[in-house]
C-alpha cells in the first residue's frame, strides 16, 4: 500500500516543526495540512479529541498525537536516519532531556512571556539556571546528538529558533553569546543545518505575531 | 558481568511504585532503598542531581531518572519477561500518548488537590474525577489498559489507586459512584503479587496525607 503520511500542523508552531523536521530528516514524504487553531476543524477534533490540539500525525489513516510521542512513532516506524540512540541507557538519557526541554526550559520562558511583573525576577533567575544546565549537557558537542541531529534537538526547536524572536518581543534577553556561548554556538549549527533551514517560519511574520499577542490571552499550538 | 541493579524510592510516591511493579513485573533482582526526601542521601544527589527526586533506578552504577523512563528502560533491557509495552508503533504510539497523559492531566491534578482547600479543590477534585473518565472510556471493556494483560499504562497509571482511600475520606465521595469500571480495572490490577506488594495500604496514605497537609499549613 502506498504510504499516506499527513501532518495536521500549524506554520507558526515549533511542536508542529519536531514532526515536520523528523520526517524530512527521515525523507519520508507528507502532506502538511495547515490548522486554523481559532476556529478547530473537524479533521483535529476527531483525530486528537483528548487534546484538540496540534500536531497530529496521520499515517495511513491512524492518528498519533503529542510532539514527543510521535517522534518515538516515527523513529520506530521508519528505522534509516535514527534520531534516537540505539543504546537503551543513551535512549533513557535523550528522553530525559527532551522532558527537561520542554517542562523546565520551554515551560520557563512561556511562564516569562505571561508572567506579572513582580514575579519576573525570580521566574528568569529560574530559567537561566535551567539553560545553564542544558548547555553543560552539550559540552563540546556540535548536536545534542553528536555529530548529527538527533530527537534533542528536534526537541529543543523552540530554544534554537523561536526563542530569540520571543526574547526581541518581549524586549528581554535571556540568552546571550558572553552568558551562553555553548548554547548560541548550538543555535547557530541548528538554524544552518540544510533540513531545519528550509522549513523553519517566516522570521518577521512570526515576530509580528509573538509582538501582538505578547501580554494577551495565551497562545495556542 | 553480574547485573547490579538499584532503586531509590520512597514508599509512597506513586512514581516509585511505577518502577517497584515494572521491576517486580519483570523479575528483575534489585536492591530496594528508601529514601528520607527530607534528607536525602549522598548518592540520591549524584545520581538526580538535576531533580533531586526519586525514584532513580542505578543499573551497573549509571542513573535512569523519571518514572517513566525508567519503566520503558527496564522493558527495553528486559525485553522478554512480562512486555510492558507492545511492539507495534503504532499501538507503542498510543500507550506512550495515554502515559502521558495519566502524567500531565490524571497525576497532576490529583496532587494539586492536595495542596488547596474549599472552592478550589472542589474545582481540582472535579478536574480529577474529569480526567479519571476520560481514561475510563479509554478502557473501553478491555481487561487492562494493555489489553489481555497488564501494560505499559496499567503500570503508570495504577499506583494513584493506593491514595483513592485518602481522596475519598477527604472529599466525601466514592469513587466506585463516578468510575466503577476504572475501580473494578484497579482491583484486577491488585490481583497481580507486583502491584499489591508495591502499593502501601491505602490508610497509611491517608495518614501520610493528613501531615502533609499539616506542613502545608492547610489543615
Amino acid at each position: 500500500m502506498a504510504e499516506q503520511v499527513k501532518v495536521l500542523g500549524s506554520w507558526g508552531s515549533p511542536f508542529s516543526k519536531r514532526v515536520e523536521l523528523a520526517l524530512k530528516l527521515k525523507c519520508v514524504n507528507y502532506e502538511c495540512i495547515e490548522q486554523d487553531l481559532a476556529n478547530k476543524s473537524q479533521l483535529l477534533l476527531d483525530y486528537n479529541p483528548v487534546h484538540k490540539k496540534i500536531p497530529v500525525l496521520i499515517h495511513n489513516g491512524k492518528p498519533i498525537v503529542e510532539s514527543l510521542v510521535i517522534l518515538e512513532y516515527i523513529d520506530e516506524t521508519w528505522r534509516h536516519n535514527s534520531i534516537f540512540p540505539h543504546d537503551p541507557y543513551e535512549k533513557a538519557m535523550a528522553r530525559f532531556w527532551a522532558k527537561f526541554i520542554d517542562e523546565k526550559c520551554n515551560e520557563g520562558v512561556w511562564k516569562i512571556m505571561w508572567c506579572k511583573e513582580e514575579e519576573r525576577g525570580k521566574l528568569v533567575e529560574e530559567v537561566l539556571q535551567h539553560f545553564g544546565t542544558l548547555e553543560g549537557q552539550l559540552k563540546d558537542k556540535k548536536f545534542f546528538g553528536g555529530e548529527e541531529i538527533g530527537m534533542v534537538d528536534i526537541a529543543a526547536n523552540f530554544i534554537g529558533y523561536w526563542l530569540g524572536l520571543v526574547q526581541e518581543a518581549i524586549g528581554m534577553e535571556l540568552v546571550t553569546r558572553d552568558k551562553f556561548p555553548v548554547l548560541c554556538r548550538w543555535m547557530d549549527e541548528f538554524v544552518g543545518h540544510s533540513v531545519v533551514k528550509p522549513i523553519l517560519p517566516p522570521r518577521d511574520e512570526l515576530l509580528a505575531i509573538f509582538k501582538a499577542r505578547f501580554n494577551a490571552t495565551a497562545w495556542e499550538y | 558481568m553480574a547485573e547490579e541493579v538499584i532503586l531509590l524510592d520512597t514508599w509512597v510516591s506513586p512514581f516509585g511504585m511505577r518502577a517497584r511493579i515494572a521491576l517486580a513485573e519483570k523479575g528483575i533482582k534489585h536492591e530496594h532503598r528508601e529514601e528520607d526526601l527530607g534528607n536525602k542521601s549522598d548518592l540520591l544527589l549524584k545520581m538526580n542531581p538535576i531533580h533531586k527526586t526519586i525514584p532513580v533506578l542505578i543499573h551497573n552504577g549509571k542513573p535512569v531518572c523519571e518514572s517513566n523512563n525508567i519503566v520503558q528502560y527496564l522493558d527495553e533491557v528486559w525485553p522478554d519477561k512480562s512486555p510492558l509495552l507492545p511492539s507495534d508503533p503504532y499501538l507503542r504510539g498510543q500507550a506512550r500518548f495515554w502515559a502521558d497523559f495519566v502524567d500531565r492531566k490524571v497525576f497532576d491534578a490529583g496532587r494539586k488537590v492536595w495542596a488547596t482547600k474549599g472552592e478550589e479543590q472542589k474545582s481540582l477534585m472535579e478536574e480529577f474525577i474529569g480526567h479519571l473518565k476520560t481514561l475510563e472510556a479509554e478502557l473501553d471493556g478491555k481487561l487492562y489498559f494493555g489489553g489481555e494483560k497488564m501494560g505499559y499504562v496499567d503500570v503508570t497509571m495504577v499506583p494513584i489507586y493506593s491514595w483513592f482511600h485518602a481522596y475519598e475520606v477527604s472529599g466525601n465521595f466514592s469513587f466506585e459512584s463516578h468510575c466503577p469500571k476504572l475501580v473494578a480495572w484497579a482491583e484486577r490490577c491488585m490481583q497481580h503479587d507486583s502491584v499489591s506488594k508495591a502499593l502501601p495500604s491505602p490508610e497509611k496514605v491517608y495518614q501520610y496525607v493528613l501531615q502533609l497537609r499539616k506542613r502545608l499549613g492547610i489543615e
